[in-house]
């Protein structure tokens, strides 16, 4: 792709000259060479390899700290070179700062030599277009200016911009083709620019909730939330809503084919499904995951209630075996805890620990008892999920054996020592995540330009054509021919055709041209 | 018989007429050894073997490309009786991704054959379906399945589509550059022997991958803007850099890469070829690979 007016992009390897200014400049000249570009476009495409093999901390930050712990050799460095955060890294923030501080410098002055070309008239006319694409000569019986005047005629007509001379014409066309390519690239500066705002004003947080629980839009009603710099917490929208029930099915090989929650928000009831996340205002609501809350009653020593409602346990496996807890803090004379896993479905007889299918077919619920004295309120939030064991010991039989309890729906335990644990059913809950993309908006506006510029920028063919005219005996010799800015030739060819029925010489191309089957 | 059974069974012959037309490939490519060479004084017996090759290359490649015409109907039984027997686009796992993806690369083949006079793209356009297909049907079969939820979008629709679009580009360009690299040997080694010398010349091969690969190159854009839009609507984040968006960007910036290549002085032609076959191998990786090594949101090939 030949184009004489791309600015020096040349080898400017030479030892650069002494001195600061000069050193700089030739840093810069470096910088922006596309060689350079090259390089940063292929530095980019491997740091961004490790990424995909790597567990990643934003991803899981569980696998991340199990690698490390399986890894305790490399783990660590790898930990310190940023390589389980391959995205935030240093190293990688510094390739695309790099890469894109090129591309400025490269387009910027291009517009300046691109506004100058549209501003300039057509080029002269060379002195020889014996070598061009296409060329063309013969002898008409029109005069030279009646010749001219229909070659500027039919290049008009084909949208070229024309510049007359004395004994000449010249033409050309395809100016989108650079516009296109700037486009794309400052497009490229958008996209950057849009998802560097997103990372700084947005927010993401996920909370569980159980069938006929309530969500409320503020801070405290997540589990998770990570949020921009940017971000102001009192700019959470305000809305709630209540999962009113959430179906779930499920193929006979157990993947699932159907999640459907449905939800009131306002006193209108919508459903919130994988691909139709709910939005109130400009903030999303997303189905991330859903699992099982067995719902248990735990009677206490005294034959008080002690704990009574569903308990949110997390799946383990596809098949949904879940694990969790039960804190029955407020049990006297002793407080009670159960550390369980739920299976949703076991086949009859059987003992194992796993779940055999994801729906809840046959479920049951296994749990380890611990008791110990009360506990002082302290105030500090528990992790839910996990049992904090200190100040708890396992309840044990007559012999001195731990109890673990297997029960069925409608089962009743009765704890050695006190107390009861009531297996009475089990519902659902929804994962859902919340989150706002203040910056989308830019990131698909500046797609948007990119696909339009490359697509101009592939389509459009700049061209130039010429013609030339000399008085001979009988009339006027013509001569013409193009020039093909890229390797398309077949469209300068069509032209040129035209152009010389226009002006009334043969269409037939007199240089011979190598073939071009492609 | 269920439109299932039709489906597997036209995939399978689709594999062996495959197979079929790399052999007839295989036998023009063979016959053309006797072609006489520009600038040789022949004897009379070369002259008659030249005769005999070029009769044995024309004949041929007749039958290459209606095997391969044959191959790409019956594929595309199987690929729409895939999607009859699933009630949905038939581009859930990674079986259904590969043969709709070889569907593509077939197809543009057919076409560039016919209508551009490429049929010297059959040997490797055919090898690499035969040995797609050949692994799509033992390997990689899944019986027909509905879509786990998250792939229930237009959006996902229009991602695939671009995608196995740009795959047939991509494909083809790589094969167009591979077929480059040796024929730019064999040209600098002196006059081009055989089969190599009924290819296009280097220039225009070189040419014919460049503008192949630039066709994929906005497609691939698009594939991965849609893409985004999808992942907005299913999970709420448009990039996440899970693997499968994580190699798509590899792909990306390799092809862009590749596109900066042919402008930079000194990285036309061998080199540009080599960053178009990685930039191939990139796409394939993430096709195959990564639905095998890696789990993330987007491994639904496991099924
Ligand atoms: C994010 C990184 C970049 C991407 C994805 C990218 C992409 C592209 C693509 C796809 C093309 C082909 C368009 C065509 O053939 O007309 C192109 C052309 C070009 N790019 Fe980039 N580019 C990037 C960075 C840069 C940088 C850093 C420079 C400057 C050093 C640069 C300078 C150019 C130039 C001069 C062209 C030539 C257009 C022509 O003359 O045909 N690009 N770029």
């Amino acid at each position: 792709m030949a184009r004489e007016n791309r600015p020096s992009n040349g080898p400017a390897e030479l030892a650069p000259a002494l001195g600061p200014v000069a050193t700089l400049r030739w840093l810069w000249t470096q910088l922006t060479s596309m060689k350079t570009a090259l390089w940063l476009l292929f530095a980019l495409a491997v740091a961004a390899m490790p990424g995909s093999f790597l567990p990643q901390r934003p991803v899981n930050p569980v696998k991340v700290s199990d690698y490390i712990k399986a890894n305790p050799g490399v783990g660590p460095w790898l930990d310190r070179l940023g390589f389980f955060d391959v995205f935030a890294a240093p190293w990688f923030g510094a390739i695309y700062v790099l890469l894109f501080v090129s591309l400025v410098g490269c387009i910027v002055p291009r517009i300046w030599v691109y506004l100058r070309e549209l501003r300039n008239p057509p080029p002269a006319v060379p002195a020889s277009l014996a070598k061009l694409t296409g060329y063309r000569t013969g002898v008409v019986t029109q005069s030279p200016a009646e010749v001219l005047d229909a070659a500027a005629a039919s290049l008009k007509a084909k949208g070229f911009r024309v510049r007359r001379e004395a004994d000449a014409v010249s033409g050309d066309k395809g100016f989108l083709r650079e516009l296109g390519n700037l486009v794309f690239h400052l497009a490229l500066v958008i996209v950057l620019c849009g998802l560097g705002w997103n990372a700084l004003a947005s927010f993401r947080g996920t909370s569980i909730i159980v069938e006929g629980g309530s969500f409320s839009n503020t801070l405290t009603q997540y589990d998770e939330f990570t949020s921009g710099a940017a971000f102001r917490p009192s700019s959470l929208t305000p809305f709630s809503f209540r999962l009113d029930s959430f179906d779930v099915k499920f193929t006979p090989k157990g993947a699932p084919s159907v999640f459907d929650a449905k939800v009131t928000t306002d006193g209108a009831t919508k459903n919130l499904e994988v691909n139709s996340p709910l939005t109130f205002g400009n903030t999303e609501v997303h189905l991330l995951g859903n699992g099982y809350a067995p719902v248990v009653k735990v009677l206490d020593g005294n034959g008080n209630v002690a704990f009574s409602g569903p308990a949110v346990f997390l799946p383990q496996d596809g098949m949904f075996t879940s694990a969790g807890t039960i804190k029955a803090q407020d049990g006297r004379p002793e407080r009670l805890a159960f550390d369980g896993l739920f299976l949703p479905t076991v086949v009859p007889g059987s003992l194992a620990f796993v779940s055999s299918f994801p729906d809840a077919l046959n479920p049951q619920l296994l749990v380890g008892i611990w008791h110990g004295p009360p506990k002082v309120e302290t105030g500090t939030p528990e992790n839910i999920y996990t049992l904090d064991t200190t100040g708890l010991t396992k309840v044990t039989d007559a012999d001195g054996k731990t109890v673990r309890a297997r029960l069925n729906v409608g089962d009743t335990f009765a704890i050695p020592g006190g107390g009861s644990i009531s297996f009475t059913g089990w519902q659902r809950w929804a994962k859902v995540q919340v989150s706002t993309n203040p910056g989308l908006w830019i990131v698909g506006i500046g797609f948007v330009l990119a696909l339009a510029g490359i697509a101009c920028s592939l389509l459009v063919r700049p061209r130039r054509a010429f013609v030339r005219v000399g008085a001979v005996e009988g009339g006027t010799s013509v001569q013409l021919g193009g020039i093909d800015r890229v390797d398309g030739r077949p469209a300068v060819d069509a032209e040129l055709a035209t152009l010389a029925s226009a002006v009334g010489i043969s269409s037939e191309t007199l240089a011979t041209t190598e073939g071009d089957p492609a | 018989m269920s439109v299932d059974y039709i489906s597997n069974l036209a995939m399978v012959t689709s594999a062996a007429l495959y197979l079929l037309a790399l052999i007839a490939y295989a036998a023009k490519w063979a016959s053309g050894r006797a072609l006489l060479t520009e600038g040789m004084k022949p004897s009379r017996a070369q002259v008659d073997a030249d005769e005999k090759a070029r009769f044995g290359l024309d004949l041929w490649g007749r039958i290459g490309i209606a095997l391969a015409c044959l191959g790409l109907a019956t594929h595309l039984v199987g690929v729409i009786g895939r999607g009859i027997a699933a009630n949905r686009a038939p581009w859930g796992n990674m079986y259904e991704f590969i043969t709709s993806a070889l569907v593509a690369v077939v197809a543009l083949f057919v076409y560039l054959a016919i209508a551009k006079g490429a049929d010297w793209l059959g040997l490797p356009v055919m090898l690499l379906a035969a040995l797609g297909q050949g692994l799509a049907v033992t390997v990689f079969y899944v019986a027909v399945g509905p879509l786990v939820p998250a792939l229930h979008s237009v959006f996902f629709v229009v991602h695939i589509l671009a995608a196995i679009t740009a795959a047939g580009a991509f494909n083809i360009g790589a094969i167009a550059a591979i077929l480059y690299l040796l024929k730019a040997r064999a040209e600098k080694r002196g006059p081009v022997k055989g089969y190599l010398a009924k290819l296009p010349s280097a220039e225009v091969l070189d040419r014919f991958s460049y503008r192949a690969t630039l066709f994929g190159f906005p497609i691939w854009t698009f594939t991965i803007a849609a893409g985004a839009v999808w992942a907005q609507y299913a999970w709420g984040r448009f990039w996440g850099w899970d693997p499968k968006e994580t190699w798509s960007f590899i792909t990306w910036v390799v092809y862009a890469g590749y596109l900066h290549a042919r402008l930079t002085a000194g990285w036309k032609g061998r080199r540009a070829a080599i960053v178009a076959i990685i930039g191939v191998a990139t796409f394939w990786f993430n096709f195959v690979g990564i639905n095998l090594l890696v789990s993330g949101l987007h491994s639904y090939g496991k099924g």
